[in-house]
């Protein structure tokens, strides 16, 4: 195997502008890099063929000296994104074989700047879930392992492989989502940087809907530097999604080395919880102390309603989900299981279609919005999301950005949460909060536990201060200058 | 407020997700469990608090009532289960 698939995306880009190597030269060495990885279960379409004739197409851009920001870089797409001609399923039965005849504005982003698809990322059911286990491929593999054991670890999810395909050089850098945390988690479980960018800053048009008013696109990468890169191409204003914003992207690029000097960044104390592992604690306090020594001021915030969160969280997205999700009724599109007439057809095709977590979830949603408890539940929710951006708003009049963990604890082994579904819900405790404000929040890997697994730290910014997200979090990744990979063992 | 055998058979008519009498007792389970666990939003005071829709100002965009796409009946059908003579085949609803 060559070195070509260890590139960072800003060096790949760099290498295949200077033409020191192909674009169907770096796109093979990745088709190779999947066929020998199946066993981490990160691919669930491979699109090789199509991924060299975008490759070609590249090359024969770049050689006339054209070609977009991305020209030659393949990546991997979460199975969340419509792609055409290509089976898209979100990893649910109940998509069937589902080919969309259309493609989602980002990804069209991403083909207009050049870049080469490898092929579709494994995810949980619909985006929900914390471990990739609710696929139904199965879940994707770590490529982490802790020291001197060798179970099989969780990514996280739901993004998880894209998460898993960019720790494991299997892309150089792949789209993912994030509803509840979907991207800050597994990129924190796999040593890799992911953010999710404000409310409306990237069409949702074309991704599978959970839920719509959480729901946004972001990258997964193997630096800060690569999500700016990624996240700007992604982004866009689109008439096709009545949410998207009509506003400029910015130049992040350019931000990542700017350093935090004079920024004021935020500590929530709400954020030590009660549980949380001595070792996430300290990684939290070495980033403070990291930024510090770079020049920025540590301000003491409040965020009363913190715990408040993931119960709203779990009335809102679930309620969503159950409206968006009522669609698939296997008369369209999807796979129909019949019964004895309509009624029987519709919920023979919806039980055998969505998996356990899926089917729990468009209950609550339905119980919560059913007729009497819309008023105690889901508008409730809807006020409590105020107080939690109000807290937010508050504390930004004293700091600029927040700097907290990712998650409350490393990469775990499959089964060892999924006796629980609440427990398995606490994952996105420290996630969940920046999407109930719509607010920017990226992870970036900080440093390994004890038991040599990467951990990650969090930055929230404001509303529209993607920039102070890859300020402080290209800081943490100069100070911690972390450069761990996962020991090959597939 | 504590979920009953009976919302849960309501709940998944209501869902149009057909399930077994003894995975009832199951989600009756793991439903009060979720929902136990959310009733601690009652000890938020919300009183004169506005519903959240938007992190951002933004008001919904309006464009011209046109048609804007159209004659691809072979792209709508292309993923149907069952189609016949550009029509989606589906189980009689009408008796």
């Amino acid at each position: 195997m060559t070195e070509l698939t260890k590139l960072t995306l800003a060096a790949a880009l760099d290498g295949l502008k200077a033409k020191s190597f192909s674009a169907r030269e770096i796109t093979q060495d990745f088709i190779q890099a999947i066929e020998q990885s199946r066993v981490l279960n990160a691919y669930v379409v491979e699109t090789p063929e199509k991924a060299l004739a975008m490759a070609d197409a590249s090359d024969a851009r770049l050689a006339k000296g054209e070609g977009g920001k991305l020209e030659g870089a393949p990546l991997g797409i979460k199975d969340l994104y419509c792609t055409a001609g290509v089976r898209t399923t979100a990893c649910s039965n109940i998509l069937g074989e589902f080919t969309p005849t259309y493609e989602s504005t980002v990804t069209q982003n991403l083909w207009d700047q050049g870049a080469v698809m490898l092929g579709k990322l494994n995810m949980d059911e619909f985006a929900m879930g914390s471990s990739n286990e609710t696929s139904r491929f199965g879940p994707v593999v770590n490529p982490w392992r802790r020291k001197g054991d060798n179970r099989d670890l969780t990514p996280g999810g739901s993004s998880g492989g894209s998460a898993a395909a960019v720790a494991g050089d299997l892309c150089l850098a792949a789209t993912a989502s994030d509803t509840g945390g979907s991207i800050r988690q597994p990129a924190a479980f796999t040593g890799t940087v992911g953010i999710k960018p404000t409310y409306g800053r990237a069409s949702r048009y074309g991704m599978v809907a959970f839920a719509s008013s959480l729901d946004q696109a972001g990258p997964i990468s193997k630096t800060v530097e690569d999500s700016a890169i990624l996240l700007e191409a992604m982004c866009s204003h689109d008439p096709k999604d009545s949410t998207s914003l009509n506003i400029e992207t910015p130049d992040w690029r350019s931000d990542v080395a700017k350093g935090v000097k004079g920024m004021r960044i935020g500590i929530p104390k709400e954020y030590r919880m009660d549980g949380m592992s001595e070792e996430i604690d300290k990684l939290w306090d070495q980033g403070i102390e990291w930024l510090k020594a770079a020049g920025a001021e540590i301000v003491d915030i409040s965020l009363p309603h913190t715990k408040y969160a993931l119960p709203a969280y779990y009335i809102v997205a679930p309620a969503e989900a159950s409206s968006n999700l009522a669609r698939y009724d296997g008369m369209r599109y999807g796979a129909r299981v019949d019964g004895d007439n309509l009624a029987s057809t519709y919920e023979a095709t919806r039980a055998g279609g969505f998996g356990a977590e899926v089917q729990r979830r468009l209950m609550i949603g339905t119980y919560v919005l059913s007729s009497g408890y819309y008023d105690a539940y889901y508008l409730r929710a809807q006020k409590v999301r105020t107080k939690i951006l109000n807290d937010f708003v508050e504390a930004f009049e004293s700091c600029d950005a927040i700097l907290t963990p990712t998650c409350p604890s490393p990469a775990f082994a499959f089964g060892e949460k999924s006796g629980d579904p609440v427990e398995m819900y606490l994952n996105d405790v420290f996630t969940v909060t920046a999407n109930l404000a719509g607010l920017p929040g990226i992870s970036v890997p900080a440093g390994l536990s004890s038991g040599g697994l990467p951990l990650g730290l969090q930055v929230i910014g404001k509303a529209l201060d993607e920039a102070a997200c890859f300020r402080v979090g290209g800081e943490l990744e100069r100070a911690a200058g972390f450069v761990a990979k996962p020991e090959k063992w597939w | 407020m504590s979920v009953t055998k009976d919302d849960v058979r309501k709940v998944a008519r209501l869902s149009r997700i057909a399930v077994t009498e003894e995975h009832v007792e199951e989600l009756t389970g793991e439903l009060n469990g979720i929902m136990g666990w959310i009733d601690q939003l009652n000890e938020v005071d919300v009183d004169g608090v506005e519903p959240m829709t938007s992190v951002v100002e933004t008001k919904l965009p309006m464009r011209e009532d046109v048609v804007t796409d159209g004659n691809i009946q072979d792209q709508v059908l292309a993923n149907a289960p069952r189609s016949e003579d550009g029509f989606f085949v589906v189980p009689k609803a009408v008796e």
